[in-house]
């Protein structure tokens, strides 16, 4: 059974607020080659194997509900 | 005139929307199952504030794949009235009646207090019983109330006077300390391209009685009961 691994960010251009308290806590804790913390998610799908055109159809999903891509850039990964 | 309050699995504001419309303005209103398919009847429909659907995946983002939603945007299309509440604007942008995004608020807390509000349109069937640059004292209640959108699309609402409401301290000044979440421009509201759909991050319902501390949210629902009475002659 196919899976998708779906990686959901923030986009660049967007402050990720949460993203920075956690780069604040790293550096509190001494680690301070960090240069920048970005938080995005990460969706995990098991698809049927007879899918047709999976690709094609998580994009959809991704454009449609997995991500606003008012707000996000997402990328994703089939493994067979 | 009917209104109608949708309900989602985790709506929490539904029942101050309808109370405000049935008592205070003496308007009759219905809730509105999400998993109904007709918004038939209804002169304005209030998408109220809450947590809908646990604010799974991003607010507003499964609710506006509830099946009541597709009469929504046809009611909206059709240019009859809509207007979103806290998690109702974050359904309206998800469903793109609106343009924008809400995101985390820039000090991730969640902020629940009263702000104030200078109305920058009143020339709109919203907020035609205000005055331009009057200052409305209504609460917040919300952790992911930050007002985002593309520089094209902020020029646009400019330009076509579609931002409503801002985020000023009681004076009507737009400080940096006035805006509660980091909306960009203080933005607190703003109106689709025909001005029959918007969405606001305050609550108008929760300031609508002297008693709640604040009656100011009133003109809202005063605009838009005059506006349907005029739509109606």
């Amino acid at each position: 059974m196919p899976q998708v691994k779906v990686y959901v960010t923030l986009k660049p251009t967007l402050l990720d607020a949460q993203g920075r308290v956690v780069h604040n806590a790293l550096e509190s804790l001494g680690y301070n080659s960090v240069e920048q913390v970005r938080i995005g998610k990460y969706v995990e799908l098991q698809v049927a194997d007879d899918t047709p055109d999976i690709e094609g159809k998580v994009k959809e999903m991704c454009d449609r509900l997995l991500a606003n891509p008012v707000i996000e850039n997402y990328r994703f990964e089939v493994i067979a | 005139m009917k209104f109608g309050v949708i309900r989602f699995p985790g709506s929490n504001c539904d029942q101050d929307a309808y109370h405000v419309i049935k008592d205070s303005m003496g308007k009759p209103v219905d809730y509105v199952w999400h998993q109904e398919t007709s918004v038939r009847g209804y002169d304005c429909i209030i998408l109220p504030g809450g947590f809908s659907y646990g604010d799974y995946l991003r607010t507003g983002a499964i609710a506006r794949f509830s099946p009541v939603m597709d009469s929504v945007i046809e009611h909206a299309r059709v240019g009859r009235f809509v207007i979103g509440i806290c998690n109702g604007f974050q359904v309206l942008c998800e469903a793109h009646l609106l343009p924008g995004a809400l995101v985390r608020n820039k000090g991730l807390k969640f902020v629940c207090k009263q702000v104030h509000l200078r109305v920058e349109n009143a020339e709109t069937p919203w907020t035609r019983s205000a005055k331009r640059g009057q200052v409305l004292k209504v609460p917040v209640a919300h952790g992911e109330g930050c007002y985002v959108a593309d520089q094209e699309t902020l020029c646009e609402l400019k330009t076509s006077d579609r931002i409503l409401l801002r985020y000023c301290d009681p004076a009507g000044r737009f400080t940096h300390a006035a805006n509660p979440n980091g909306s960009v421009d203080n933005i607190a509201g703003i109106a689709n391209e025909s001005f029959n759909v918007i969405g606001m991050m305050p609550h108008p319902e929760r300031a609508s009685e002297r008693i709640l501390g604040s009656s100011d949210g009133r003109v809202i629902f005063e605009s838009i009961v005059t506006s349907l009475l005029v739509a109606a002659k």
